[in-house]
């Protein structure tokens, strides 16, 4: 580009035009805001939000206590206590998540051989308070049976990758 | 008429107290301040004077330029007035001397003037009949007509101050690297980034 | 109805008090809407950017979020007012209250028709411009008084970025008062009234005068690309980072009313006025007010079109483009226009 091209361009500001219809072309695309409460992004099926502690279609809980979340945990944010129940099976007494350390790696999930402790698909579960963070077995069995559906239909997905 | 005459006095006060604010106040940014009121109330004197052009003119050149470079220098000072102010005291039988003598010779001046017999005549008539023309071509019929050569001369020292201020402060220094834009918009991109074939494992 | 002018019109030509009470009836009359303006300049900002940015903006509070404006003025009404333990108070105070009032009192010389003007003075483009000059006041005096590092430095550039740019627009108002011999407003939308209608207005003889009158109000009115003064990459918010509250709301409106103000002398000095854009029956039946209305409009999303575009100067390139290409170009342009006007015998008034 010669010289006198260029001082052309430049006199007549050809790059700032440029630049300003390619923003007037994009004042017109549809637009990709999502109206987040009311509007949700996909997730993936491996998508790891909210932990629960699943049971067996029987209504008997899948965690044996053998404690492989509580080793890998990267974050150190399981506690487990276990016992023999009154049947001789061996289950957890404790089995505490500090929500507030964990930092959603999926650890814990590939670790289980039982399926026990999974991520669902749930994100949506900030507190007040970080007390309401500190999650016990109860509220994690809990959120397993209000998550059921979603996500054994996650694992089913996900199990030809795994 | 009674409107006019309170805001000539109003204007006027304002002016003259805010000039001795400006002699008077401690911190020298509130004397600036000050100062732009004074300009900005004698602006408003020029208005009831039917002289909105002048007005104007010195609401953008004094007030809008020149005060700013003054507000720009007066915060950027780092003196201590305090310590300035020390001793100001013992300057004062001089300075009262000084003083003294520009009243006595200001008053031997304002005795001894002799007013010419046809000025009184030329005041009474004005450069162009009122109303006929605004007061901005009035002006400018003066100013590049009769004092067309006064005009330029006060142009030129003006360009005069300009070029020492330049000359006084340009200095050419060994070893500086200077942005060209030119030189930068002018790179091409067969110029600026060359694309090498390395080879797998050997590094460039 | 005819009841109600009669009884107006008695009572403000006729009744001493009324009288009195007129001025303030008409002040109110362009305040309020420009204040509603200003209010609903930033929610436009807001779409805008958001649009161009494919967002959406703000959509939330009200219908397509027409109360935002609103609900931030609330939120501003009922926070705290903070003055620093170090900040000089008076000078601290007055800033904003100056920066508002000055962005305000330019509107009394702006012409909305042919008649509907609060005061059509002789010079008042210079008034104009000897406002807009003023403005940069209101930046020193908050960045002094805030006794704070950031905004010190804050005022010190938008001091020296106002009066720089303002050389280059003095020029260009230069030449186009050249062009129509008179300094009122009103005369100078008139001079651009000609046979063909949007083509005689003076931003198609002007053009190059008018991309650089478009620059420099964006410099004057530290908008980006030149918001440098509050740069908040480096200054976190310039000169008001002390403010809060109300204070904090007057420089937020004055920085918009002086947007508008800017806007309608780009309307009145380039793009007609109230002029329609051609002078035959659908465009003649909408008045001129509306018209204003609509370049001002375009003008402001010009300002908003360029925001969205272009990144921020450099303090030196900003410093170079005033002083080195627009300086010196406005004034050749100056010096041309004049010499065609004298060559050709066109000088207006003469």
């Amino acid at each position: 580009m010669g010289m006198m091209e260029r001082g052309m361009k430049s006199l007549l500001l050809g790059e700032l035009l440029s630049g300003m219809s390619l923003t007037l072309r994009y004042f017109f695309k549809p637009k990709v805001t999502l109206n987040y409460p009311y509007e949700k992004g996909p997730l993936s099926p491996r998508f790891r939000g909210e932990h629960a502690l699943r049971r067996y279609a029987n209504g008997e809980e899948r965690c044996i206590a053998c404690k492989l979340c509580e080793a890998i945990c990267p974050a150190q944010a399981i506690t487990i206590e276990a016992e023999p129940r009154a049947d001789g099976s061996r289950r957890t007494t404790r089995y505490d998540i500090d929500m507030t350390k964990c930092i959603y790696c999926g650890f814990c999930q590939e670790a289980c051989p039982v399926d026990a402790i999974v991520e669902g698909p749930n994100f949506e579960f900030a507190a007040e308070t970080r007390e309401e963070l500190y999650y016990n077995k109860e509220k994690l069995l809990d959120n397993g049976d209000r998550w059921e559906t979603e996500i054994a239909q996650n694992l089913e997905l996900d199990a030809p990758y795994r | 008429m009674i409107l006019q005459g309170l805001a000539f006095y109003l204007f006027a006060s304002i002016t003259v107290a805010a000039g001795v604010m400006v002699v008077t106040s401690r911190n020298p940014v509130h004397s600036v301040l000050f100062l732009i009121l004074a300009f900005f109330n004698a602006a408003g004197l020029f208005v009831l004077m039917g002289a909105e052009f002048l007005a104007m003119i010195l609401v953008v050149v004094y007030v809008g330029a020149v005060a700013v470079l003054f507000l720009f220098v007066v915060m950027m000072l780092d003196i201590n007035f305090v310590q300035m102010r020390e001793g100001f005291l013992q300057y004062l039988p001089l300075g009262a001397m000084i003083g003294l003598i520009l009243l006595v010779e200001l008053v031997l001046i304002g005795g001894a003037w002799v007013v010419s017999p046809e000025a009184g005549g030329l005041a009474a008539v004005p450069a162009v009949p009122a109303g006929e023309l605004h007061n901005t071509r009035a002006i400018g019929n003066v100013l590049y007509t009769d004092y067309v050569y006064l005009f330029q001369a006060a142009g030129l020292i003006l360009l005069v101050a300009m070029i020492g201020a330049i000359v006084l402060t340009l200095r050419q220094r060994a070893g500086v690297r200077r942005q060209s834009i030119a030189e930068q918009t002018a790179r091409t991109r067969a110029e600026a980034v060359e694309v090498k074939e390395v080879s797998t494992g050997s590094g460039v | 109805m005819a009841d109600v002018i009669n009884f107006f019109s008695d009572f403000f030509y006729n009744n001493p008090y009324g009288q009195v009470a007129f001025p303030f009836v008409k002040i109110f009359a362009i305040l309020i809407p420009l204040l509603l303006a200003v209010a609903y300049l930033t929610y436009a900002e807001r779409k805008v950017i958001g649009a161009m940015q494919l967002r959406k903006g703000p959509n939330v509070v009200g219908p397509f979020g027409l109360l935002q404006p609103i609900a931030d003025a609330v939120k501003l009404l009922f926070k705290e007012t903070i003055l620093p333990a170090g900040a000089n108070k008076i000078v601290f105070i007055m800033a904003p209250m100056l920066t508002f009032v000055l962005a305000m009192i330019g509107w009394a010389v702006i012409p909305f028709n042919a008649t509907l003007v609060l005061a059509d003075i002789n010079v008042g483009i210079l008034y104009l411009f000897a406002i807009s000059s003023l403005g940069v006041y209101g930046v020193i005096m908050a960045g002094w008084a805030s006794n704070s590092k950031y905004p010190f430095l804050g005022a010190l550039r938008s001091a020296a970025q106002m009066v720089s740019y303002e050389v280059s627009m003095g020029f260009v108002i230069i030449s186009v008062l050249l062009l129509v011999g008179s300094l009122n407003l009103s005369d100078i939308v008139m001079a651009q009234q000609g046979s063909y209608g949007i083509f005689s207005w003076f931003w198609l003889p002007m053009l190059p005068m008018f991309v650089i009158f478009f620059i420099s109000i964006l410099a004057e009115t530290n908008r980006s690309p030149f918001d440098l003064p509050e740069g908040e990459s480096e200054l976190v918010a310039g000169f008001f980072v002390e403010y809060s509250s109300m204070p904090f709301a007057l420089f937020f409106l004055g920085e918009y009313a002086n947007m508008i103000l800017m806007s309608a002398m780009t309307a009145i000095l380039f793009l007609g006025g109230w002029l329609p854009p051609f002078d035959i029956a659908p465009f003649t039946w909408i008045p001129g007010p509306i018209w204003l209305f609509a370049k001002i409009a375009l003008v402001l999303f010009c300002f908003l079109w360029v925001r969205a575009t272009f990144p921020r100067y450099r303090y030196d390139q900003l410093m170079r483009l005033g002083w080195k290409v627009f300086l010196p170009f406005s004034l050749f342009w100056v010096v041309l226009t004049a010499g065609v006007l004298v060559a050709f015998d066109m000088v207006p008034n003469s």
